[in-house]
């Protein structure tokens, strides 16, 4: 089987509040899904790895074929916990130590 | 070297001094280079003045952008030039079939804007972009009714952006991506701007372009001929001399 290929995202979430990270990754869920659908979502294999409250820096895993989709979704986002927000890419890459080399 | 992002759709009201303000360093820090704020046809000096002088201090290019709705053919070609020479950027935003074809045909138009909501009042067709492929006119596609709206009016809307989007691309009409938003927390990241093109049938160096390549071209192309120094396109001035 080939394997499959994986990025990780930083992303900065701006909002009044800070929410809780299953509250986040609804707000994802949420926008990824009514974009695509279930189908859809279920392809990008979508997971939370870390969670940085203090900077409100999230980092989520995702399959690289569907990069471009979960960025249009998270591009998406405009309410997270109820209150208006948005989510920025600060960096897309192959590896965890990377990542964290460029955000920080 | 970066690509200069550009975000010629900025809504915003300008007597409103400290949003106005905080839209544009919020513009500075994202990553922008040039941005704008559409005038209707009048524009104070000192208010032209004052978001000069904000954006230059944030570090952002400031171009000044005109956007006008014609009810008819005549209203189009007199409002152009009256005001070409004014602003650095154009846009029709089309009404009628009427005006959306005499706009895509004008040289002088820089930008083709339709209404979001009014679906029958779309008119980039093939016609319409066989036009504006001669001419330099290029397809705007705002993003805030993506963002704001929900259910069958965005599907809609989508679907329609993708035709469009589509045709445009095949007649090599350039498709600018603008925000068209005024509040802080829907202004997206350059790159997040251009991940939204993949909705509409962009792809990544398509959607890249959109937001970048394309509307820096027609800045940069209106301000040569803007210039005292321009002759004809390729041609300027470069030294005068002294007469004898």
């Amino acid at each position: 089987m080939k394997r499959v290929k994986r990025r990780y995202l930083a992303l900065q979430l701006e909002s009044e509040t800070l929410p809780s990270e299953r509250e986040f990754m609804d707000a994802v869920w949420a926008s990824l899904t009514k974009l695509y659908g279930e189908v859809g979502a279920s392809l990008a294999g979508l997971v939370l790895i870390n969670f940085d409250g203090k900077r409100k820096i999230f980092v989520v895993r995702t399959s690289l074929a569907s990069l471009l989709m979960v960025r249009a979704s998270l591009a998406m986002v405009t309410v997270v916990a109820g209150k208006a927000a948005s989510v920025n890419v600060l960096a897309v890459s192959g590896t965890l130590k990377a990542l964290y080399a460029n955000v920080a | 070297m970066t690509r200069p992002f550009v975000d010629l759709h900025l809504r915003i009201n300008t007597k409103d001094q400290p949003v106005t303000q905080r839209l544009i360093i919020k513009a500075a820090q994202m990553g922008y280079h040039f941005i704008s704020f559409p005038f209707t046809n009048v524009v104070h000096e000192t208010e032209f003045v004052a978001l000069k002088a904000a954006c230059t201090q944030a570090g952002i290019d400031f171009v000044l952008r005109a956007d006008f709705k014609p009810r008819t053919q005549e209203d189009l070609t007199l409002f152009l030039r009256k005001f070409r020479r004014s602003f650095e950027v154009i846009c029709i935003v089309c009404d009628s079939k009427e005006v959306a074809r005499q706009a895509a045909k004008d040289r002088r138009v820089d930008l083709l804007n339709f209404p979001n909501l009014d679906y029958h009042k779309r008119f980039f067709d093939r016609a319409e972009a066989e036009l504006a492929s001669c001419s330099l006119a290029a397809l705007e596609v705002d993003i805030k009714p993506l963002l704001v709206m929900e259910g069958p009016a965005r599907v809609r809307l989508l679907s329609c952006l993708r035709r469009e989007v589509a045709i445009a691309l095949e007649f090599h009409v350039p498709v600018v991506v603008s925000s068209g938003v005024g509040e802080e927390v829907l202004m997206r990241l350059p790159r997040d701007l251009a991940s939204l093109g993949y909705l509409f049938g962009l792809n990544a160096s398509e959607a890249l372009d959109a937001v970048s390549t394309n509307p820096a071209v027609i800045v940069l192309r209106n301000r040569e001929k803007l210039s005292s120094r321009f002759i004809a396109p390729g041609i300027s001035i470069v030294k005068e001399g002294k007469p004898k």
